[in-house]
């Protein structure tokens, strides 16, 4: 209840304070929000399965963000930045598939 | 996997970690919704959750408000500045091109404008040579009376020959535009044909040109209006700041004559 409360509030949140983003920090701001929804889904998936620890989310959480980054920011000095960010997008993207077909099944058992 | 029937809402001993190996996923949902439970653990998620729900709607925010360009890395944004400094270049071009363009209309609309207006003056004047236009200006009317049906076509004839050595430079008699094709034919006694057109007395000169000049010219001793005086009619001259000249003449387009280049 109150990690759903936190997630509205911080909607709500992003909504009301105008978007400011470092310029460093530009690049990689997608990449690690998608690296970041990883993390959120696993740790939803893990907690219906009934193995959630709140220590290993909170790591997956921030080691999740700052490798996405960190990807972006190494392929970016390699001169493959937007190729490499595609790969990760991607990546994430069929982790995050994975991880909603076992909430799926949980919850509606389907 | 079969678990014990067990209702989370109800019992919320059940729903605590010491359970919940066996719940199932829908379960401990339910039991985690409610009721609320304020713990440091739930409290870290709920802060990392919002950070991310914020980051999501920032830069969800971001990339719609602002252009994609203070996002973009750098090796796109050469891309682009070369693209927008190609597309600048072969606008610069086409707008040269076009430039030259105009002043070339431009060059030619005023050489038109003034062939124009050439050519209307050239028309006007020898609309008034042939007769093919109205005109006005100062002049005199010549009226001849002609009670004893004395006066012929040879005295008309006369009297215009003056006009025109006096300088006149258009000249209608009665309804008839007298051109430079125009002739005088006895029609019998007090008849004239001027032209394709016979007129009866008294016969009107309506003429453009220097007033004083023209009536000096028909007034001269032995001149047209002593002659006429002597076949017993009567020519008045009346001198006029503006004469109107109606009647036109239609010329046909020569048959034989061509310009000579």
């Amino acid at each position: 209840m109150i990690p759903a409360a936190g997630l509205l509030i911080g909607i709500v949140l992003g909504f009301i304070i105008p978007p400011v983003v470092p310029d460093w920090l530009q690049p990689y701001f997608p990449i690690a929000v998608v690296a970041a929804l990883d993390a959120v889904f696993g740790g939803f998936r893990a907690f219906l399965d009934g193995n959630f620890h709140d220590r290993v989310f909170v790591v997956s959480f921030l080691t999740n963000v700052l490798v996405a980054a960190l990807i972006v920011f190494l392929g970016d000095q390699l001169g493959v930045g937007p190729q490499l960010s595609t790969g990760v997008v991607v990546v994430l993207g069929i982790r995050i598939f994975s991880n909603v077909a076992a909430i799926r099944r949980h919850v509606f058992g389907a | 996997m079969s678990t014990p029937p067990t209702d989370p809402a109800s019992d919320p001993v059940s729903a605590e970690p010491a359970d919940s190996r066996v719940m199932t996923g829908r379960q401990r949902l339910a039991a985690a919704l409610w009721p609320p439970r304020l713990t440091a653990s739930h409290v870290l998620v709920a802060a990392l959750l919002a950070l991310l729900g914020a980051a999501v709607t920032f830069q969800a925010r971001f990339h719609g408000s602002d252009t994609q360009l203070s996002g973009a890395r750098q090796s796109d944004l050469v891309r682009i500045l070369d693209d927008v400094a190609d597309r600048s270049d072969r606008l610069s071009e086409e707008s040269q091109r076009l430039e030259i363009n105009l002043e070339r209309l431009r060059g030619g609309a005023n050489r038109e404008a003034a062939a124009l207006e050439q050519s209307e003056a050239r028309a006007q004047a020898l609309g008034i040579l042939t007769g093919s236009v109205a005109a006005q200006g100062p002049g005199i009317e010549l009226t001849i009376n002609d009670p004893a049906r004395q006066v012929d076509a040879t005295n008309l004839l006369d009297a215009l020959q003056e006009l025109r050595d006096a300088g006149a430079e258009a000249v209608q008699i009665n309804s008839v535009r007298v051109v430079a094709d125009t002739f005088f034919v006895d029609a019998g006694p007090g008849r004239v044909r001027v032209g394709d057109v016979e007129l009866p007395a008294p016969y009107i000169f309506l003429v453009v040109g220097d007033p004083r000049t023209l009536q000096s010219a028909l007034s001269i001793p032995g001149g047209v209006i002593e002659v006429l005086r002597g076949k017993d009619a009567q020519a008045t001259i009346s001198q006029r700041q503006r004469v109107t000249i109606t009647a036109v003449d239609s010329p046909d387009p020569p048959r034989y004559t061509r310009p000579t280049d």
